[in-house]
């Protein structure tokens, strides 16, 4: 019997379970004792978790794009980051030019949806010919060569932007009616704050419904199945991938003017990180999976915020929020080992490996 | 017949070629030979792109405006500047630094802006004999005797943070009577020692250092890491960091509770109008410790005209002053080391590095420019500012001090 348990369990297993829980171990003793010490008040957390859920919806909005083109492509678009910054780049100048007009202060409700417009439909021209130039003419080949080709994609967009609107940064303008903060049910929350996490919300319920109840959200999930049999259905797979593609453009560039209502600097490698994070969150919650990769975006960022306070501080790390990509990409990689599939992949990574 | 010929011809050439050995000036590095008409070849490797160009821009207005100033040529030779872009991080500095080393007709370098990209770029720099003069590196490491070797063609005509970090401790305590602070650094050389600084300074004076935290460079989002400055209610939070992080951290300071009445100071990394840019309306009412524009020496404001009539503005940074130092000081060793042979022009390596951290009492933009063995070159003149609600709106940087030490 001893026999069989050992050819069960190669050595390997147990020293990556041996570091799984010991880092488990760090973290749950940790958090406990950051709560005797008490340094923080509940509010303290309250604002972490805002924080966190703020930074984290941005995340989730940009992962479904990382999540939808892999569904249907099998494929990472690692330019999805540049997608992200062309569209709240290219507003910029259209934010700054309705604040030299006065129309920013006057009526700012109109201004944010003409800047959510110019930055999706930037995002989703961009998506569109990324596609079109860069990914289609490679349909067939291997899977290594269109992972390449993104990476080059990137640098392209990137150093396209650098040309374009210069290497230095450009900042937002203040939009009065977002600043400030209201206080819900004793919780103190910045106005802008607010704004962030219901639009993310709102814009997220809106794809998840186009995809799963519109025509052309059927016909993408089915081109995810299976590519063939669609075909043979009578839906256009080109044009499938080429609405994928948009979609999560829009949802990209709808992100980026998120992202500098909260932030306010753009520049040309802005959408670096971001998109690390958003691939990271996407994975996180099972890649393939849209809910997965909203679910996700939220969680990284609530870790991002909540973590350093919350486990770091306890350990008697100094300066902890150094160490908050860390956390991040040590996340990413427990998860590929405990739970290769995400934590809502299981599903599809069993129909379609 | 044949044999004697052999021994004829070895006999000549080896006396011919120890006579031409002679006649070279000798260097232990080695010797940059110019024919006629070829240009001295100086280089500068400062931040050019990304949120700290404006840092790089104004340091490379200094260089010409001083080569302009100098005449353009050394003893008959024209001078050629290039330049290439060592960013603001330690990677950028050391590709700058090698593509530098690899060209071996660069004589001297000016460089680099920020001391991350000094660390790894000097040493590669100083192995291919280029000795460099920094106008903005301030990190005390780079001129701490403890270092290492590969520092040994090394100087900088700014000031050592020792002194800085110690001016701001010294403000914020003794003039406006903050007892307890708080820091940011961003891991960077710079910032991290910066702060260090500060933070011993600040405990020697009696006040109390609540936490002295860090983030990354990249990062956008500081407000956890305010909250948790904002459980020990800082009096004041030093950040000595660069412009586009600095930005963050000051606009989102607005937003934390408890963070209302704490005061708020970088450092001379971030004393520039795009700071403003990235800041808004948030950084009016905090402090900058930066080098005194108002100790510099008489010729500063002719310099002020000059740059004015050849970019049609005022300077952008802090640091346009002691690159025109630097270059001065990288001119005249040269000009003191180069010696003529014929249409030629000999340059030694070991020599010129000797001669200029043998450079004393010259009268620079920035005060009197006195080298120690170390390469600290400076005579440094630190004052504090404080942004005005104008600053931010026209995007200039203050020029008169809120307060100096002496």
């Amino acid at each position: 019997m001893f026999q069989r348990i050992r050819e069960r369990i190669s050595p390997t297993d147990v020293v990556m379970w041996l570091i799984g829980g010991g880092l488990l171990f760090l973290v749950v003793w940790g958090s406990i004792a950051t709560l005797i010490k008490g340094t923080y008040t509940a509010r303290h957390w309250i604002d972490f978790i805002i924080f966190g859920l703020a930074q984290g919806s941005v995340y989730a909005l940009i992962a479904t794009g990382y999540t939808m083109v892999y569904g249907v492509l099998r494929m990472i678009n690692f330019a999805h980051g540049e997608v992200f910054m062309s569209g709240p780049y290219t507003a910029y100048f259209v934010a700054a030019w309705f604040y030299r007009t006065g129309w920013l202060d006057t009526n700012p409700i109109s201004c944010l949806a003409a800047i959510f417009l110019v930055s999706m439909s930037v995002s989703v021209t961009i998506a569109f010919f990324l596609e079109r130039i860069a990914y289609r003419p490679l349909r067939g080949a291997p899977r290594l060569i269109p992972l390449i080709t993104a990476i080059g994609a990137s640098f392209f967009l990137q150093y396209l932007f650098r040309g374009l609107y210069g290497s230095s940064f450009q900042a937002y303008p203040d939009i009065a009616m977002l600043e400030g903060h209201w206080v819900i049910w004793g919780i103190r929350i910045l106005k802008f704050q607010a704004v962030v996490i219901v639009a993310a919300i709102v814009l997220m319920f809106a794809l998840y419904s186009f995809v799963m109840k519109s025509r052309i959200g059927k016909a993408i999930r089915s081109v995810s199945e299976d590519k063939e049999a669609s075909a043979l259905m009578g839906i256009d797979v080109d044009k499938m991938i080429s609405m994928t593609f948009v979609v999560g453009g829009a949802a990209a560039g709808a992100a980026g003017v998120l992202y500098a209502i909260m932030f306010k600097q753009v520049h040309f490698f802005m959408g670096f990180i971001p998109g690390i994070k958003a691939f990271t969150a996407a994975v996180l919650g099972g890649i393939g999976n849209i809910p997965g990769a909203m679910l996700g975006g939220i969680f990284l960022g609530l870790v991002e915020s909540v973590g350093p306070s919350l486990f770091l501080d306890g350990l008697g790390i100094v300066a902890p929020y150094q160490l908050k990509d860390a956390i991040a990409f040590t996340m990413l990689v427990m998860v590929l080992i405990f739970r290769p599939t995400g934590i809502l992949g299981e599903r599809l990574a069993v129909k379609k490996a | 017949m044949n044999r004697k010929l052999i021994m004829i011809l070895t006999c000549v050439f080896v006396i011919a070629f120890a006579f031409s050995i002679q006649a070279e000036v000798k260097d232990p590095i080695g010797v940059v030979k110019l024919g006629p008409g070829e240009p001295v070849h100086i280089a500068y490797w400062v931040v050019i792109s990304g949120p700290n160009t404006s840092l790089g821009t104004d340091v490379v207005r200094g260089i010409e405006i001083a080569v302009d100033d100098f005449g353009g040529s050394i003893k008959g030779f024209p001078l050629k500047i290039s330049g290439q872009d060592a960013a603001c991080s330690a990677e950028g500095g050391q590709a700058a630094a090698t593509r530098l080393a690899a060209d071996p007709t660069i004589v001297a370098a000016i460089g680099s802006t920020c001391s991350s990209a000094a660390k790894p770029g000097v040493p590669i720099l100083w192995k291919a004999g280029i000795p460099t003069v920094s106008p903005s590196n301030t990190a005390p490491f780079l001129t701490d005797p403890e270092r290492g070797d590969g520092y040994g063609g090394y100087a900088r005509t700014c000031h050592n943070d020792k002194v800085q970090g110690a001016i701001a401790a010294e403000f914020a305590f003794r003039e406006k009577g903050l007892k307890s602070a708080a820091t940011i650094h961003d891991g960077s050389v710079y910032a991290e020692q910066l702060a260090q600084v500060f933070a011993k300074r600040f405990k020697e004076l009696g006040g109390k250092v609540t936490s002295m935290e860090a983030v990354s460079p990249n990062d956008t989002d500081m407000r956890p890491v305010l909250t948790k400055i904002a459980t020990a209610k800082p009096d004041i939070i030093y950040y000595p960091i660069f412009i586009a992080e600095g930005g963050f951290i000051t606009r989102q300071s607005k937003e934390i509770s408890g963070l209302e009445k704490t005061t708020m100071m970088g450092a001379d990394g971030m004393f520039s109008p795009d700071f403003y840019k990235a800041a808004g309306m948030a950084a009016v009412g905090m402090y900058h410790s930066s080098p005194d524009f108002g100790a510099f020496a008489g010729g500063y404001q002719a310099f002020l005209a000059k740059h004015m009539k050849k970019y049609g503005e005022k300077p952008i940074a802090p640091f346009h002053g002691h690159a025109y130092d630097a270059t001065m000081m990288i001119l005249k060793a040269i000009d003191k080391v180069a010696v003529k042979e014929g249409g030629n022009l000999h340059i030694g390596r070991k020599a010129l590095r000797d001669a200029l951290l043998a450079t004393s009492t010259m009268q620079g933009l920035t005060g009197t420019i006195t080298c120690d063995q170390y390469g600290d070159c400076a005579d440094p003149k630190i004052a504090i500012y404080q942004t005005a609600a104008e600053n931010v709106k026209q995007g200039a940087m203050p020029t008169k001090p809120y307060w100096k030490p002496y």
